[in-house]
C-alpha cells in the first residue's frame, strides 16, 4: 500500500506506523468523565467496512504525525 | 528415440547429460526435463500423492498437475519448467516434496523498480503491448515467466514477427526484458512481486507500475472421464508445443478428445511430425472417451462411445491421448486486484468482467482466444460414468481428487465452491488447480443444477506459483536478518571472553566467565565483586532521549506519574510512566541538564516506544508545548562503576572533583575528565550499591572503560554482564518494565504508590480511580523465598494456594524474576501475586512438572531495606 505523507508524499506503507481511528478525541477533561465515559474512550474504536479517519506517523521517514482516509474495502486514500 | 529429426528450438549440436531416477538420458539444449524424458520415451515421471498412480507430463508448462521432480535439494519443481543443464540429477516424486535439512545454500537478492507500464506476460499480446508503450519512451518493463519470450507462438510454427519485434523492443532504451521471471502477486497500487529464477537462486522484484498490462494468456483445460490420468494423456496444446518447440513426439499413435477448434491445429502440427491421428474424438458430434486402459508404463487404448445413443463402443489402441476441453484466460492477478470475473456461455470461460483502474488485460486473458485456435466450443465438461463409480474421473490430478469426492462433498450439504474446495482440497496443491479449478466449479455447478456463473470460482490468492522461503528472505538471514547492535565497548567485552545475549537487536555481555566457570559460578563472583568491592558494567545500551525547550517541565509533570517542578539542575529524579490505561509503560532516570534541557533514559528494549509515545503526545495533543526530542541512545557510552569501593575508583580517575557523600550526594550530576575524556558523572544505582554512571560521547567509550579497567585494577575492579545485574536489582526489589509488569500492572500493583503524584495531572491518571484500579484482589508485586533455599522457581511458573488442591486449581500469580543469590545465600523470586501485599508470611505453591515447590511471601525487597549503602 503507498500512504501519502504530506510532508514526504507517496510511501510504502512499511515506513508508516498505524495510529488508530483519528476521531477519537482526548477528553478536555478526564478527572470528569465517568468510569463508563473513560472506558469508552480507553477501549472503543470505530471499525466500519468502508472510509475510516485514521492516524499514521511517518515512522521511517519524517515521523510526522498525519490524518487520512482509508477505505477498509479497497485500501483507497483521501486527505483527511 | 522420440526425437524428431528436425524442427523445433532446441539446438542438436549441444547436447546434454542428465539422469533421471539414477538412469542417464541425453537432451539438447532449450530443452526443459520434460521435453527431454519425452524425447527418451520415459513416459512415467511421477507417482499420485494419495493412490500412487503411475503419472507422466500432462502440460508444457507451469500448469503441469503431474510431473513433479526433484532436482538437488529443490523439491516440487515441474519437469516442464526444469531447464536441462549438464549434470541434472532428477528424481520423481509422489506429489510430496522431501525438504533438504540442510540450509538453502542459494543466493537470493531483492530489487526494486518503477515503471510507467509493466506488462505481464511475453506471448504476442505481451509483446504487442510492450512495443506500444515503449513507443513514447515510458519506462517499460516486460516479464515472463519462461526461459524465452514468445509464449504460446513458441509452441506455433514459426514465424518471423516474434524475433523482429524483440529486436525493436531490445532497442528501446527505456525497455527492460525479464524472463525466468513469474510475477506471483498483486498487491494495493500497483506493486507486484516478481519470482526470477537465477541459477542456484534468485531475485525478488518488487516493481511499482503506473499502469500493469496483464497479457497471461490462458491455460487449457482438460475433458474429465474415467481413467483420465494415465502418462500418455496430456493437454493436447501441449503436444503440439513438444512437437513445435522442442522438436519431440509425445508419442507414435495419438487419439484427440476435444470440445472445440484448438486440436484442429494440434492435428495438422502431429501429423507433420510423424504421429499417426487415429481419430478425432469431438464431443461436437456426439462422440466422448468413456474409458481408458493402460498398465504401469501408461496409456494402452481409449475407449469410444456415442453420447446421442447406443451402448456400442469402440476401443482404439494408442499412446498418446491429447484433451482439450477449452480454456480459461489466467487471471489470478487480475482477481487479486479486486477484478470481478464473468462467466462467458460463449466462450466457456470466465473472463475479465469490468476494467480496473490502471489494470489492462489483453490477448487470451481478456478472452480472446483466437490465438489459441478456439473457434467453437461445446461447453462440455464431464464424461457419464456409466453406472460406475466415479472414483478414476479425475478433477484435480495434482491432489488425486476424484468426481466421487466432489459428489461426496455435495452429498453432506455443501454448496459453495469454496466449502467443496476446502472438503476434497482441489485446488490446494502446488500447482494450485490451475487445471481443476474451473471444472469443479462446473462440477459444482452441474450438480446443483445452477449456472456456472452462480457457482462462481474460488479465490485467487498469491502467490500465482510456490516460492521459495530463500526467495523470500534474500540477503536478510544469518547476521543480516535483523540490524546487529553494539557498544562502542563491545570489542572489549569480545575480547575479554564475554559470552553474549540479545537484547532486542543490541548484544549485550551475558556473563565474564573466568577459566572454566559455568553461568551460575562466574554471576556468584561478578555479585560478590560488586557487593563486596568494585565491579563494572557496561550499561550504555540504556535509551537515551535529549528533551529541550521552555516547556519540558509541563511536558514531564504529564508524561510521568512523578513532578518534575522542583528537580534542580544537576540532579536527577527516577521516574515512571504509564498509558492512558494506567498502566506501567516504561520507567527510567530524568536528568536536567542545564536551563531548558533535559534527558530522560528508558529501558533499553523500549528506546524508540518511549520516544514514539513522546512525539505522539507532542504533535497530536500537546501542539502548544514547546518541545523538541532527540534520541541520543548512539551517542552516549554508560561505564556504570559499582559497589563500595567504586568511590575510591572515581576519585582515582577525577582527582579535582569532589567525589564524597557530601559533596557530590546520591542522585546529582557533575561534569570531570580524566585523560582528556569528557565525563558526565550521575550517582545513579540499579544495584542498591554505591555507584557512579559515567556518561561520555560514544567515541570515548571505549578509552574511558579501558581507564576505568585501569584504575579499578588494583581493587581487582570485575565486569559483569546483564545476568549480575538483574540479580543485584532484583535483590533490592528494582523491576523491569516488560518482566515484573505486562501492560497489566498499575504502579500502586506495583507498590509504588510513592511515585505517583496527586497534586497534577498525567497520562493514565484518570484509569488509577477506576473501580477496577482498586479492587483488592490485583495481582501485587512480591518477593518470594522458596522453603528449600536450593530450590529455583522457574519464571513464569504459576502460583497457588494450596499443594494438593482440587483440580481445576485457582491459579493466584506468577512468578516473574527467580534468581539465585551470592548474597542471601539462597534462591529467590519476584512475583506478582493477587492481593500480594496481604499474604506477606503466608506459603505459596508451584505445581511444576512433577514437583512441587513451596514458597514464603514477602516484601519485594531482600537487601538494605534502608538504602545504607546506596546513599553512602
Amino acid at each position: 500500500m503507498l500512504i501519502p505523507c504530506p510532508w514526504c508524499g507517496d510511501r510504502e506503507d512499511i515506513e508508516f506506523t498505524y495510529g488508530g481511528p483519528g476521531d477519537v478525541a482526548y477528553p478536555a477533561d478526564p478527572e470528569a468523565a465517568d468510569d463508563p465515559t473513560w472506558a469508552r474512550f480507553l477501549f472503543f474504536r470505530p471499525n466500519p467496512k468502508g472510509r475510516l479517519a485514521e492516524r499514521w506517523v511517518h515512522t521511517a521517514g519524517c515521523r510526522r504525525w498525519f490524518n487520512l482516509v482509508r477505505d477498509t474495502v479497497t485500501h483507497t486514500i483521501t486527505p483527511a | 528415440m522420440s526425437r524428431l529429426a528436425a524442427g523445433g528450438r532446441v539446438d542438436r549440436t549441444r547436447p546434454i547429460r542428465f539422469s533421471f531416477d539414477d538412469m542417464p538420458y541425453r537432451g539438447y539444449e532449450g530443452d526443459t526435463l520434460a521435453s527431454a524424458l519425452l524425447a527418451n520415451e520415459v513416459r512415467v515421471i511421477a507417482r499420485s500423492v494419495t493412490y500412487g498412480r503411475p503419472r507422466g507430463v500432462f502440460s508444457a508448462g507451469i500448469e503441469e498437475p503431474n510431473a513433479l521432480v526433484q532436482v538437488g535439494d529443490d523439491t516440487m519443481l515441474r519437469a516442464t519448467q526444469v531447464e536441462l543443464v549438464d549434470g541434472l540429477e532428477a528424481t520423481g516424486l509422489n506429489g510430496r516434496g522431501r525438504l533438504s535439512s540442510e540450509p538453502d545454500t542459494g543466493r537470493y537478492d531483492k530489487l526494486y523498480a518503477h515503471c510507467e507500464v509493466l506488462v505481464i506476460g511475453g506471448g504476442r499480446a505481451g509483446i504487442t503491448a510492450a512495443l506500444e508503450a515503449s513507443q513514447s519512451g515510458d519506462r517499460v518493463i516486460l516479464v515472463d515467466e519462461q526461459a524465452e519470450l514468445g509464449g504460446r507462438l513458441l509452441g506455433a510454427a514459426w514465424n518471423d514477427w516474434l524475433e523482429t519485434s524483440l529486436a525493436t523492443l531490445r532497442s528501446r532504451p527505456d525497455a527492460r526484458l525479464l524472463t525466468r521471471a513469474t510475477a506471483f502477486g498483486y498487491y494495493d497500487q500497483n506493486l507486484v512481486l516478481i519470482a526470477e529464477r537465477r541459477g542456484g537462486g534468485g531475485r525478488l522484484w518488487q516493481i511499482r507500475a503506473k499502469r500493469i498490462v496483464l497479457a497471461t494468456g490462458a491455460h487449457e483445460r482438460p475433458l474429465i472421464f474415467a481413467n483420465n490420468d494415465r502418462p500418455g494423456i496430456m493437454l493436447a496444446g501441449a503436444a503440439r508445443t513438444y512437437v513445435n518447440r522442442y522438436g519431440v513426439a509425445p508419442g507414435k499413435r495419438a487419439v484427440i478428445f476435444t470440445n472445440n477448434d484448438s486440436t484442429d491445429l494440434v492435428a495438422a502440427d502431429l501429423t507433420r511430425a510423424g504421429i499417426i491421428v487415429e481419430a478425432i474424438v469431438d464431443v461436437r458430434a456426439g462422440q466422448a472417451i468413456v474409458d481408458t486402459s493402460g498398465d504401469e508404463e501408461g496409456l494402452r487404448s481409449v475407449v469410444i462411445r456415442s453420447l446421442t445413443g447406443g451402448d456400442s463402443t469402440r476401443e482404439i489402441d494408442c499412446d498418446l491421448l491429447c484433451v482439450s476441453g477449452g480454456f480459461n484466460p489466467t487471471l489470478h492477478l487480475f482477481s487479486q486486484a479486486q477484478g470481478r470475473l464473468r462467466y462467458d456461455e460463449g466462450l466457456a470461460c470466465f473472463v475479465p468482467d469490468a476494467a480496473l483502474p490502471n489494470v489492462d488485460v489483453v490477448g487470451a486473458a481478456a478472452g480472446d482466444l483466437g490465438g489459441r485456435g478456439q473457434g467453437t466450443i461445446m461447453p462440455y465438461w464431464v464424461v457419464p460414468s456409466d453406472g460406475r463409480e466415479w472414483s478414476t474421473h479425475f478433477v484435480d490430478l495434482e491432489r488425486d481428487v476424484t468426481v466421487a469426492d466432489v459428489r461426496r462433498a455435495l452429498g453432506t450439504g455443501m454448496q459453495s465452491v469454496e466449502h467443496v474446495k476446502r472438503f476434497t482440497t482441489i485446488g490446494t496443491g502446488s500447482d494450485q488447480g490451475k487445471t481443476a479449478g474451473i471444472n469443479e466449479t462446473a462440477i459444482v455447478a452441474a450438480q446443483l443444477g445452477q449456472p456456472v456463473d452462480a457457482v462462481g470460482v474460488t479465490t485467487f490468492r498469491p502467490p500465482y506459483v510456490p516460492v521459495s522461503f530463500g526467495l523470500m528472505a534474500g540477503r536478510n538471514r544469518g547476521d543480516l536478518f535483523d540490524p546487529i547492535r553494539v557498544t562502542a565497548i563491545h570489542p572489549w567485552h569480545a575480547a575479554h571472553g564475554a559470552v553474549f545475549e540479545n537484547v532486542g537487536q543490541w548484544k549485550r555481555p551475558w556473563y565474564f566467565p573466568r577459566h572454566d566457570e559455568d553461568m551460575d559460578a562466574a554471576v556468584r563472583r561478578e555479585c560478590r565483586a560488586a557487593r563486596e568491592s568494585v565491579a563494572v558494567t557496561d550499561a550504555s545500551t540504556l535509551g537515551k532521549i535529549d528533551i529541550q525547550g521552555p516547556d519540558v517541565v509541563e511536558f514531564l509533570n504529564r508524561m510521568y506519574t512523578n513532578a518534575f517542578h522542583t528537580l534542580k539542575v544537576g540532579s536527577c529524579r527516577y521516574a515512571l510512566m504509564c498509558q492512558a490505561d494506567g498502566m506501567v509503560f516504561d520507567d527510567g532516570v530524568v536528568m536536567h541538564l542545564g536551563p531548558d534541557h533535559w534527558l530522560a533514559t528508558t529501558t533499553t528494549g523500549a528506546a524508540s516506544a518511549v520516544l514514539d509515545w513522546m512525539e505522539e503526545w507532542l504533535q497530536t495533543e500537546w501542539t502548544d508545548l514547546r518541545v523538541r526530542l532527540t534520541s541520543v541512545t548512539e551517542q552516549w557510552a554508560d561505564v556504570a562503576v559499582v559497589g563500595p569501593r567504586s568511590r575510591e575508583v572515581v576519585a582515582k580517575l577525577f582527582p579535582k572533583l569532589a567525589v564524597d557523600a557530601q559533596n557530590f550526594p546520591f542522585m546529582a550530576i557533575r561534569e570531570g575528565e580524566t585523560s582528556g575524556i569528557p565525563v558526565r558523572l550521575h550517582r545513579i544505582t540499579f544495584s542498591g550499591e554505591l555507584a557512579y554512571e559515567l556518561w561520555t560521547p560514544s567515541w570515548y567509550g571505549l578509552a574511558l572503560w579501558e581507564a576505568v579497567m585501569a584504575a579499578g585494577g588494583p581493587l581487582g575492579i570485575t565486569p559483569y554482564g546483564t545476568e549480575t545485574m538483574l540479580v543485584l536489582r532484583a535483590e533490592k526489589g528494582y523491576i523491569i518494565c516488560g518482566q515484573e509488569t505486562d501492560g497489566s500492572v498499575t504502579p500502586q500493583d506495583l507498590g509504588m504508590s510513592w511515585i505517583v503524584s496527586k497534586k497534577k495531572s498525567f497520562i493514565g491518571q484518570r484509569s488509577h480511580s477506576r473501580s477496577g484500579a482498586a479492587r483488592s484482589d490485583r495481582k501485587h508485586l512480591v518477593g518470594l523465598l522458596p522453603v528449600d533455599g536450593d530450590q529455583l522457581l522457574p519464571e513464569g511458573a504459576q502460583l497457588v494456594l494450596q499443594p494438593d488442591g482440587a483440580v481445576p486449581v485457582k491459579m493466584v500469580g506468577h512468578v516473574t524474576s527467580s534468581y539465585r543469590s551470592a548474597t542471601l545465600g539462597r534462591t529467590f523470586a519476584l512475583a506478582m501475586l493477587r492481593s500480594g501485599r496481604e499474604r506477606f508470611g503466608t506459603t505459596v505453591y508451584a505445581p511444576l512438572n512433577g514437583h512441587i515447590i513451596a514458597a514464603t511471601v514477602t516484601e519485594p525487597i531482600f537487601y538494605d531495606k534502608e538504602n545504607s549503602r546506596r546513599d553512602s
